[in-house]
């Protein structure tokens, strides 16, 4: 396992070039936005322009990595050493945040003129700007320290996100979330704190190498696990969720459901695997939960009456998919083609959630947005009025019901044929139920949109573009589905 | 030679069509249609070119990885090429027809996309190489078909639609544990490789019924098989030429094609007779011919008699499979093509006496014959070929399969056979009665339920002409059989490619 998150040397040195793009995808998201605090851009292209070099950096780190594979960084900084690698996972989650970002932040000027103004929406650009740095520092940082520190400023930006639309509602579960978060970090902390005092030592490849199962590693894990799960709303930690979607803007939501809570899963995994090397049951756990997850988010999506909280308790659901495929990748008993298999599809099944739910959270949010209603019944009669929207809305479920020919369904496929190969039929049906419950969900969710007995004739026009964007995410969606090969074989070059 | 870009392009003519129609603004009607037609007569012209080029000896296939040892594969083979052009035929005819049918109705922009995304689907299915790809376009038609199900936006037609989509995702939900397991236990396996899953006989027989029978349950229920047809009827709310197109080519006879499909190019008809699985193959399918016959004597509207009678027709396709022998799968695959033809002229005359005279009970049909002549005449075209009589298409159908019956000695299949053309027999010839020998409106006795003039004939030209070509088809069928790229010469010539080596 260790492997394949790259934790091991490299062959080459870094390139100069590759010292300037790192720099700038890490840093450039960061001072953009505190240049668009200054000067917020009223128009999408100004921010297209903007956010232009960091695409490109993505992009040439994508091509350093392909020529010179695994690169590792390395300094000292007052005592503390910052390390750093880019492995293909690592690029493709890096490239996956940039574009995620690039969407939401071409989304943001369209809404704020349309909705009503506030006073603080200046200060979503920074935000948002620390949000999408920290994001790609957390999947490069090899060391506890860095990913701490990652983490922490993931948490507050996020936070801070949440309450800028200043509603009531907002705020107080804004400040909920904000406790919660600082409850798991004090228990990621706990977690570090013991390593260190054990094994001396913060970076994760020297963990790697040092680390042997005991009770110390197990407690480590343990409190860690538990401080990351809370962050990445794993079931039963999910309470938070839907209540601080609810009353966020809209690109907030996406950013967050698409991208946040994956961070905190992928460390979550990438800890284990260093920790947690030989356990049978903590994988088996989470994969429990992860099942009851399935079932319950999909049961939630499916009683509720609003249609933000449909899309956030469906992202409960479909973390669920990716906890049940633990075992398989945690698990010392599994072969490694399961293995392979598993590990393929538990990315591919990521990102293609990143970016359906993202494309769902913004065509739900231009839902709301035209019809100014909140709720599945208001959305009688948009089949007629607002069939873009509302077919953006059915490309990003396609996705979530993992039907073809989504990123969904291919990496359904793979997770299944790892689950066969290695006999885990409970996984097999939890994954299978869970596809019905979505489809129940979504097309509940439809089953009001056809309705012809529409009232209102009266709705808001959106900003050119706003539906545009959404669906080029949905249809990104699609093609990771069709494409799969490419972004795979980017995971598999991981360690070598 | 290998022109990779004949399958990839006769898919797109759909898939570009839909997404034109899908950017045009909903008012754009002349644009639309001009875009409709266009594309559907541009993919009749490719299919006929991977026609000519498939008896040239020709298989042109387009492949790409997909991930690991999966590809997609589109592939114009014999058997593809045969369901794809019905698919394209009938695109043409049900278009024109849906154009005349919804003059000046709604939503008009999202009926034509979903429905060339559906029929982009049928094709999908048709040139799918291998069991991933017939997967994706099988559950893309599941979706593109449910927007046109609930077309019309009453409480009726939504209710259909959950209960379509309870029914169809289930199965896809069961046909994708079952394609997964066939890939881990095998690997990569292509429709065309020749050597089936013989080898895995002697030790994994247990596992081959099991993915056996998920597989075919997953398909039966789009093929709508006793007791997996409960969709089917209540999917009548649709408007006509959705279910025209659901019964005569999309919807069912995807599943009956992908019955087909397991059959011959993933087990081998040999080994699917040593498994037993076509014994039981053939007691489903005669179930389900009688029990869809019964029902639809009981069924006093016209559309869901012709529901039931579909659920009764699609199945003699999967009987003739389960023959083993060339005659009863020359059957199987020409009903394929024959029963599309007629069931499509028997939902355009229902849709146009609907349109016209406002008739959807059977006993309102009283001397309707007199007032549409032609839909009359074409209804009757149909009817009696469903019958069997010859020299209509039907006619043929039936005696192969009894001949192939005959061979593999399975002498009940040929009472299934009669008593079924009588129960045919006994559901249709009332209604014809009705048409041309009793007295009614026309004859100046009470009124039609809502008699319109829609044109200077007998209906709006547009729900017309694609009714009279269907049905002259039909007659066409039967009566030229003999000739090449007849629909029996293209089946025999599927059945020679699966029979002799």
């Amino acid at each position: 396992m260790i492997w394949r998150f790259g934790l091991s040397d490299s062959t080459f040195e870094p390139l100069i070039s590759a010292h300037w793009a790192l720099g700038v995808a890490l840093a450039a998201p960061l001072l953009l936005g505190l240049m668009g605090a200054v000067l917020p851009p009223k128009r999408a292209w100004p921010v297209a322009l903007g956010y232009l070099p960091v695409l490109v950096s993505g992009v040439a780190l994508l091509c350093t990595f392909e020529q010179s594979g695994l690169m590792r960084w390395q300094w000292e900084l007052a005592g503390v050493g910052v390390s750093l690698r880019l492995n293909g996972l690592g690029v493709l989650l890096l490239l996956t945040t940039q574009w995620i970002g690039f969407a939401a932040a071409l989304y943001t000027p369209g809404l704020l003129r349309l909705g009503e103004t506030e006073p603080l929406s200046r200060w979503l650009w920074p935000l948002m700007g620390g949000l999408l740095s920290a994001l790609s520092l957390i999947w490069l940082a090899t060391d506890l320290l860095t990913l701490y520190v990652a983490l922490e400023l993931m948490g507050l930006a996020a936070v801070g996100m949440l309450i800028l639309s200043g509603k009531p509602a907002a705020l107080l579960a804004g400040m909920r979330y904000l406790l919660l978060a600082l409850v798991g970090s004090l228990a990621y902390l706990l977690g570090v704190a013991l390593v260190l005092g054990q094994w001396g030592r913060l970076d994760l490849q020297g963990l790697a190498e040092m680390v042997e199962p005991g009770p110390v590693a197990w407690i480590s894990a343990a409190l860690m696990g538990a401080g990351l799960a809370l962050k990445a709303a794993l079931f039963p930690l999910h309470g938070w969720l839907s209540p601080v979607h609810g009353s966020a803007w809209t690109p907030v939501s996406a950013l967050h459901a698409a991208l946040v809570i994956k961070a905190s899963l992928f460390l979550l995994l990438q800890l284990w695997s260093i920790l947690l090397t030989d356990s049978f049951y903590a994988p088996h756990i989470i994969a429990l939960l992860g099942a009851l997850a399935i079932v319950w988010g999909g049961v939630l999506a499916w009683r509720t009456d609003s249609l933000k909280t449909l899309v956030a308790s469906s992202t409960v659901a479909q973390l669920g998919y990716l906890m049940v495929v633990f075992p398989l990748l945690l698990s010392p008993d599994i072969s490694p083609l399961s293995r392979a298999l598993a590990w393929d599809g538990f990315w591919l099944q990521l990102i293609g959630h990143a970016f359906a739910k993202a494309a769902m959270f913004m065509a739900a949010g231009n839902l709301m947005l035209a019809t100014g209603e909140a709720t599945l019944k208001g959305l009688a009669g948009t089949s007629r009025r607002m069939p873009l929207s509302l077919l953006v809305l059915g490309i990003a479920a396609v996705t979530l019901m993992g039907l073809p020919p989504s990123a969904g369904f291919t990496a359904k496929w793979l997770l299944l044929d790892a689950m066969v190969k290695s006999q885990q039929w409970w996984a097999i049906a939890a994954l299978l139920i869970g596809s019905l419950l979505t489809a129940a969900y979504v097309f509940r969710l439809f089953r009001y949109s056809f309705y012809e007995s529409a009232p209102r004739h009266h709705y808001q026009p959106l900003a050119p573009g706003m539906d545009l964007i959404a669906l080029t995410l949905a249809l990104a969606a699609f093609a990771l589905g069709l494409l799969a090969h490419f972004p795979l074989t980017l995971l598999h070059e991981g360690g070598a | 030679m290998n022109a990779a870009w004949l399958p990839l392009t006769t898919l797109l003519t759909s898939l570009l069509a839909a997404a034109v129609i899908f950017t045009l603004p909903e008012n754009a009607r002349q644009l639309r249609t001009s875009a409709n037609l266009l594309a559907a007569v541009g993919k009749i012209i490719l299919v006929g070119l991977m026609a000519v080029r498939v008896s040239a000896g020709h298989e042109d296939t387009f492949s790409f990885q997909i991930v690991g040892s999966v590809d997609f594969v589109l592939r114009a083979d014999a058997l593809g090429v045969m369901f794809a052009g019905l698919s394209s035929l009938l695109w043409l005819c049900t278009t024109v027809y849906a154009i005349g049918y919804l003059e000046g109705s709604a939503n008009r922009k999202r009926f034509f996309g979903f429905f060339s995304l559906c029929v982009a689907s049928t094709l999908g299915i048709a040139l799918a190489g291998n069991l991933f790809t017939f997967l994706i376009f099988y559950e893309m038609l599941t979706l593109s078909t449910y927007p046109l199900v609930v077309h019309a936006g009453t409480q009726k037609a939504l209710d259909a639609g959950r209960i379509y989509l309870r029914y169809t995702l289930s199965a896809g939900v069961v046909l994708l544990l079952g394609a997964v397991l066939l890939y881990a236990l095998t690997g990569e396996h292509t429709f065309s490789s020749e050597e089936g899953l013989g080898n895995y006989l002697a030790h994994h027989r247990g596992l081959l019924l099991l993915i056996f029978a998920l597989l075919v349950g997953g398909l039966a229920v789009k093929a709508a098989m006793v007791p997996l047809h409960g969709w089917l009827p209540r999917a009548m709310v649709a408007p006509a030429p959705v279910s025209a197109l659901l019964h005569a080519v999309a919807v069912v006879k995807a599943g009956a094609f992908g019955i087909l499909r397991v059959i011959y190019d993933l087990y081998g008809i040999e080994l699917s007779v040593e498994l037993g699985v076509t014994t039981a193959l053939a007691v489903m399918a005669s179930i389900t011919i009688i029990y869809g016959s019964l029902r639809a004597l009981a069924q006093q509207e016209l559309k869901p008699r012709l529901a039931f009678s579909t659920i009764s027709q699609v199945s003699y396709v999967v009987l003739g499979v389960s023959l083993f022998g060339p005659f009863g799968t020359i059957g199987a695959l020409a009903h394929l093509l024959h029963q599309g033809l007629m069931k499509v002229t028997l939902f355009f005359c229902a849709g146009n006496y609907a349109e016209e005279l406002g008739i959807h009970r059977i006993d309102e049909m009283d001397g309707a014959g007199r007032r549409m002549p032609l839909t009359s005449l074409a209804f009757t075209i149909g009817a009696l070929g469903m019958i069997g009589l010859p020299p209509l298409a039907g006619f043929i159908t039936k005696w192969y399969l009894g001949v192939g019956a005959v061979q593999a000695q399975m002498y009940w299949v040929v009472a299934v056979l009669v008593a079924s053309s009588s129960l045919n027999a006994m559901y249709f010839l009332p209604i014809l009665h009705r048409l041309w020998f009793r007295t009614g409106p026309a004859h100046g006795q009470g009124q039609w339920p809502k008699e319109q003039r829609l044109g200077r004939l007998e209906t709006h030209g547009w729900l017309l002409w694609p009714m009279v070509f269907t049905a002259l088809a039909s007659l066409g069928a039967g009566l030229l059989a003999g000739l090449p790229f007849s629909p029996l010469d293209w089946a025999s010539r599927v059945a020679s490619g699966e029979y002799l080596p």
